[in-house]
């Protein structure tokens, strides 16, 4: 997907590695003044009235555009380091041999920490069955891989508060386990392209190379470059959506259709949200400021997992090495996992 | 040298291939460079993520982009 296939530029000078740690520190100032910087921005110094939609907007927004970049940069920072300890070969290596339940579980975590991009799913997906690895265990990695990401985690994070997003990844990580699980059960070995199963691979040979915790920051500063620069564009696109929405959407406009009464809205959130791909990035925002206006939490959470999780170039870059029937069994299982939750969310709040 | 690089066309692999071709030319090294993309032969390294280098049916770097430094040292350069 958009997210893998751009170059970073690896060729900077080593000094550079410690801007990040640099930074950190002007990071937390930063953020702990941010409210009352912006109000002070906002009120005093530009003088707007705090009653008009637009200021309500331009609070929105000024507000949460630093706040969710310099998050953004820090936990994708951290977490460049995390994958660094990661690959998909070991990966691979751990779920060799386990059973069906236990892989499941295994192989969603797996999917949150190691580093995966859709643009190598093929490799990945043979590497997997090569090795024995039952197909229900590998889709429940390729289920939680894309759904539970750290830009998603930050939005989540730093528009809803942790709550939000501990019970995304929380959800997500359940679906991606159980949705596996019953795709294992389901004996879908057939409709994998017979080629697949021709293919010998060679062990991996790769010659030990020995990575110090200095490369590990440059990972961590090579993923800052790679995300931050990609999904910047997207997070101040959406919050400016959100902050129009914020300010100017009548209180509980939502109500009537995204609101839990509406029973009808969450497969219909489900149903708009598998083609229509958007990274995390885009879309949270926007379903932050509409959760304000009286949408529901079950129905946006169904929204932002189809819309994050399953996705139409994913499916095509499938195609390659699963059939038609299993891409339906796939989405289908995985959808009215979502659905459930949503459902279950509305239900319970 | 055989020097392949493993990819199936993503931005990284031409990357990949520009900067060895680069390396090789700059450090005058003889080296017969091929680009692999067919699956099947990239799944015969083993390996699950690209772009990928392999020297002399070795896989040396997986699923990432090394420096330029880093495929000097490789291909054994200076």
């Amino acid at each position: 997907m958009a997210e893998c296939c751009t170059i970073p530029d690896n060729d900077k000078p080593d000094k550079r590695k410690y801007i990040p740690f640099l930074l950190i520190p002007l990071a937390i100032v930063i953020y702990v003044f941010l409210d009352p910087g912006v109000d002070y921005l906002v009120y005093n110094i530009l003088g707007l009235d705090k009653t008009t939609p637009l200021t309500k907007a331009i609070r929105f927004f000024l507000y949460d555009t630093p706040k969710v970049m310099i998050l953004l940069t820090v936990i994708v920072f951290v977490v460049g380091i995390i994958r660094s300890y990661f690959s998909p070969e070991k990966t691979r290596e751990a779920l060799e041999g386990k059973p069906l339940f236990i892989g499941n579980i295994m192989a969603a975590t797996l999917g949150i920490v190691t580093p995966f991009c859709s643009c190598s799913a093929i490799p990945l997906f043979i590497g997997f069955v090569e090795s024995g690895i039952p197909l229900g265990v590998t889709f429940s990695f390729l289920v939680a891989a894309p759904m539970i990401n750290e830009v998603a985690l930050v939005l989540l994070f730093g528009l809803f508060g942790w709550q939000m997003a501990l019970l995304y990844a929380a959800t997500g990580l359940l679906i991606a386990i159980v949705s596996g699980w019953v795709i294992g059960k389901l004996k879908v070995e057939r409709f994998v392209e017979e080629w697949v199963y021709e293919i010998k691979t060679g062990d991996f040979q790769m010659a030990e190379v020995k990575v110090t915790f200095h490369d590990r920051i440059q990972a961590g500063y090579t993923a800052v470059v790679d995300i931050v620069s990609k999904v910047w564009i997207y997070i101040v696109a959406g919050i400016a959506v959100g902050a129009a929405v914020h300010g100017y959407v009548p209180e509980n406009f939502m109500a009537s259709f995204m609101g839990k009464d509406a029973w009808w809205s969450v497969p219909l959130a489900v149903l708009i949200g598998v083609p229509l791909y958007s990274n995390a990035a885009g879309i949270i925002p926007i379903l932050q400021a509409l959760l304000g206006k009286g949408a529901a939490l079950g129905t946006a959470l169904a929204f932002m997992m189809s819309t994050i999780g399953l996705s139409l170039p994913e499916m095509i870059i499938l195609k390659k090495v699963i059939k038609l029937p299993l891409i339906i069994i796939f989405v289908s299982v995985v959808a009215t996992g979502i659905m459930i939750v949503g459902f279950l969310f509305n239900w319970i709040y | 040298m055989k020097i392949e690089i493993l990819g199936t066309g993503c931005a990284k692999c031409h990357k990949l291939e520009e900067m060895v071709r680069e390396t090789v030319k700059a450090e005058g090294i003889s080296a017969d460079i091929s680009k692999v993309d067919d699956i099947k032969k990239i799944m015969r390294y083993g390996v699950m993520t690209t772009p990928a280098l392999v020297i002399d049916g070795k896989v040396k770097v997986a699923g990432k982009l090394p420096s330029s430094e880093e495929i000097k040292q490789l291909l054994g350069g200076k």
